[in-house]
């Protein structure tokens, strides 16, 4: 196939004379024993499939050294993970705040007992120290606590009465704006991906995740944490592939109503940005974000609509009655 | 009185809830500086069973010498806690909120014991909700910033905080969870008669790892209360309770800089019109004063119906009064439970007398009351007149005074003529008269359609003499912070 990544040359040669990762791990382990490879699988619909299209591609780690083959989605497997993410809508944004907050915290409980093999797959795929990549996996941790506590705070920050001119009461509540798509960060496979899905998921949206291209990884992990964190089958829908592939059916589609952009370059942002106004998706442009710096409320209150309510106050007298 | 007759056909078998749920000591300290300790003078109390009058324990009773040893220790524990990262208050906060959930049932029937409420209501209402409110709060720890008080708001220190026996660790999470997300440190003192969750609770901060000197529990009466209120080190007063004793700390506070909440009593108005879904109306009108034993100080403890439908309003509200079960609280049967102390169930029947004195009609449903324990059956006054001590004064009981309105007008000076403003209801269709009303209450809380619904996101508090300040929601950061 002409579009595998130029490393995979590099990688077999470097397989002739080391070994795989996953075997080097399994090994130092327990020398005697062979180790069981990890098929990693897309995460749609609560479900872990391979990809429609059959394919997968190779993921290296920095030193070129084979990782895993991931499954590289196909537009039809992106298809599918909008009609998951569309119909696991309703449950989840009609769950209570409360509910949807103790569901983000599961996620960082379930994290945080597997904080090791995160670390593990975060240093492989970022090709950074452990140490570097514990302090992202904290981080990560630490961001789904934060929007756990988002969820049932958001609508009185933004939200509130408007004193308005009339006999009327009127109340402005945010809902979330439907099925987003999320292309994540390139450049940090896990505390990026994180800092851009959990803010999606808070406020009552779907998402349809694009994993970093060249480390899909962690992404693929974090699906299997999720499906055990009472996160309902579908608000997370988890792709791995060739990014500007699945990314352009999904910004073309007539059923999301969001995207964000993260992990666009420039050429691909611009494309997908028109693509996504042929039904006036929310768009969020790519931008350079210190991901270990406290986020800000921004990626909550890109993905929310406001809602005003109206509601006659009347009058209590004979005269003047607006019932 | 009129008592009627209940019929017999379908009894319920019993439920109780077990009690080997909790292992409830002998004996208890006070908690200081993350210990368990005697009181300085070595004085103790007996918290007693309220539904048997059996001893459940013994609690060490805080002195002024004591009060001086955790406000010191709040003190020094204060300097840390308050420059933790947000973050990371948060997830103490977070981990109570979890270990409250995980122990929800022992929590419930010790609740239960100690109080003399339902075990339904403990478990379906009190304990939902304080978990709850440590996770609203675990969420606020971190985004104080965000909260509208301005960029970076800071806490005010050490909290004292004197919390009444209705709701004992319902009321300690309301005080706690905000006083601890926005970085301050805590001494609290539970009432004397339902000492014990908040000694477990003081567990379950061990369990989370909360520094010491964090949080400190008090036991005690109220003259422990005093000493704490009147501490010099003490930057912050919270006390939910009597409108007497709130006006005592309120004198007491004066010419200090310490900042003062104050959640009083209530004499809250149901107000029924014509037009209301009767059977939904009678529910809520049920809930609104026998929830716990009417021992609420947001209780509807006053039903204004409008009088074309008074008549019929009265037989579906005695039918349904007379299928309330009263009895052991432990049994998951049973609505109304035990009066919570001797005292009070002295002063409930001394007002009650009162209400008779002064020619007001009272009505039981047909009901044996347990030989021992503190019990008072469910009761309502009619012909009753906005002058009669039972429309004015707060019973704090399952006492229901009905009153009645013909316009929309008269109800709302009718509800809003009582020297409290904490709560009030309105039971119609129209949701424009619903507005229009509520707009003309003086009251902090007012529910449609519905009574006694309580949410952590939601501001709660009192207008007039029902106190100041408000708990529950971004509203209720506030009093924590220095802004």
């Amino acid at each position: 196939m002409s579009d595998k990544p130029k490393n995979t040359q590099k990688a077999k040669q470097a397989g002739q004379t080391k070994q795989t990762k996953q075997a080097e791990q399994a090994e130092q382990a327990e020398p005697r024993r062979l180790g069981v490879f990890k098929t990693y699988k897309l995460y749609v619909g609560g479900k872990f499939p391979r990809s429609e299209s059959g394919r997968v591609y190779e993921v290296t780690d920095s030193q070129g050294t084979w990782l895993a083959n991931a499954p590289r989605a196909s537009r039809k497997d992106a298809r599918d993970a909008v009609v998951a993410a569309r119909k696991a809508f309703g449950g989840w944004s009609g769950a209570t705040a409360y509910n949807r907050g103790q569901v983000l915290y599961r996620v960082a409980e379930m994290l945080e007992g597997r904080r090791d093999q995160f670390v593990r797959e975060v240093a492989d795929a970022d090709g950074t120290s452990k140490s570097k990549a514990a302090l992202q996996v904290d981080a990560a941790i630490d961001r789904w606590v934060w929007y756990a506590g988002w969820t049932d705070k958001i609508a009185q920050v933004v939200g509130g009465g408007n004193p308005v001119a009339g006999p009327y009461f009127n109340l402005s509540s945010p809902e979330p704006t439907g099925v987003v798509t999320v292309l994540a960060p390139q450049e940090s496979s896990f505390l990026g991906l994180v800092s851009v899905l959990a803010p999606v998921i808070a406020t009552g949206n779907t998402a349809v995740v694009i994993a970093s291209e060249k480390a899909p990884l962690p992404a693929l992990s974090l699906g299997e944490v999720l499906a055990t964190s009472d996160v309902p089958g579908g608000v997370v829908n988890i792709l791995t592939g060739g990014t500007a592939e699945i990314a352009a059916p999904l910004a073309a589609h007539q059923d999301v109503n969001a995207i964000d952009l993260a992990g666009a370059d420039e050429a691909l942002a611009k494309d997908l940005e028109i693509a996504a106004a042929d039904n006036l998706k929310r768009v969020v442009r790519p931008q350079s974000v210190d991901y270990f710096a406290t986020p800000g409320i921004e990626g909550l209150t890109a993905f929310l609509e406001t809602k005003t309510v109206w509601h006659p106050t009347g009058a209590l007298g004979a005269s003047g009655s607006s019932y | 009185m009129t008592i009627e007759k209940r019929s017999s056909a379908f009894e319920y078998a019993p439920a109780p809830e077990s009690r080997s749920v909790v292992d409830i000591a002998p004996s208890y300290g006070l908690f200081i500086d993350g210990e368990f300790t005697e009181a300085a003078d070595g004085k103790v109390f007996k918290t007693v069973s309220p539904s048997t009058e059996e001893v459940l324990s013994e609690v060490a009773r805080a002195g002024a010498a004591d009060v001086d040893r955790a406000v010191k220790a709040a003190r020094r524990a204060f300097e840390k806690w308050s420059a933790l990262p947000g973050s990371e208050r948060a997830k103490y906060l977070f981990r109570i909120a979890r270990i409250i959930q995980e122990r929800s049932r022992e929590l419930a029937v010790l609740e239960t014991l100690d109080n003399g409420k339902p075990i339904k209501e403990t478990r379906d209402a009190d304990l939902p909700l304080v978990a709850a409110h440590f996770f609203y709060y675990a969420g606020w720890a971190d985004k104080l910033d965000h909260a509208g008080f301005g960029a970076d708001p800071r806490p005010l220190g050490v909290a004292g905080q004197v919390i009444p026996w209705n709701f004992p660790l319902l009321m300690l999470a309301w005080k706690i969870a905000p006083a601890l997300a926005t970085g301050n440190t805590v001494v609290l003192k539970p009432a004397e008669t339902t000492p014990l969750s908040a000694l477990f609770f003081a567990d379950i901060c061990r369990q989370a790892g909360l520094p010491r000197g964090v949080v400190n529990i008090l036991p005690g009466y109220g003259d422990t209360g005093a000493a704490l209120v009147e501490h010099p080190d003490v930057n912050k007063v919270a006390f939910t309770g009597s409108t007497a004793v709130g006006k005592a700390i309120a004198r007491q506070v004066a010419g200090t800089d310490k900042k003062v909440t104050l959640e009083l009593g209530g004499k809250g108005a149901n107000i029924v019109f014509d037009d209301a879904p009767i059977d939904q109306a009678v529910e809520g009108v049920v809930t609104g004063i026998f929830f716990n034993q009417g021992q609420v100080c947001c209780a509807g403890s006053r039903l204004l119906v409008q009088e074309s439908i008074h008549d019929e309003l009265l037989d579906s509200l005695k039918r349904r009064l007379s299928t309330l079960r009263l009895g052991d609280p432990l049994d998951k049967n049973t609505d109304i439970g035990a009066i919570n102390s001797a005292e009070q169930l002295a002063r409930i029947s001394s007002l009650v007398e009162r209400g008779e004195a002064e020619g007001a009609e009272r009505w039981s449903p047909s009901c044996e009351l347990p030989s021992a324990g503190y019990w008072f059956a469910p009761t309502l006054f009619t012909n009753v007149t906005q002058a009669h001590t039972v429309a004015r004064d707060e019973i704090f009981g399952p006492v229901l005074s009905v009153l009645t309105f013909r316009t929309p007008d008269e109800a709302v000076a009718k509800a809003n003529n009582s020297q409290y403003g904490l709560s009030a209801g309105i039971w119609t269709e129209k949701g424009s008269r619903i507005l229009a009303v509520a707009s003309k209450l003086r009251a902090g809380v007012i529910w449609s359609n519905t009574f006694n619904k309580f949410d952590p996101t939601s501001p709660f508090g009192g207008y007039k003499e029902s106190g100041y300040g408000r708990e529950g929601g971004r509203h209720g950061l506030e009093a924590y912070l220095d802004v």
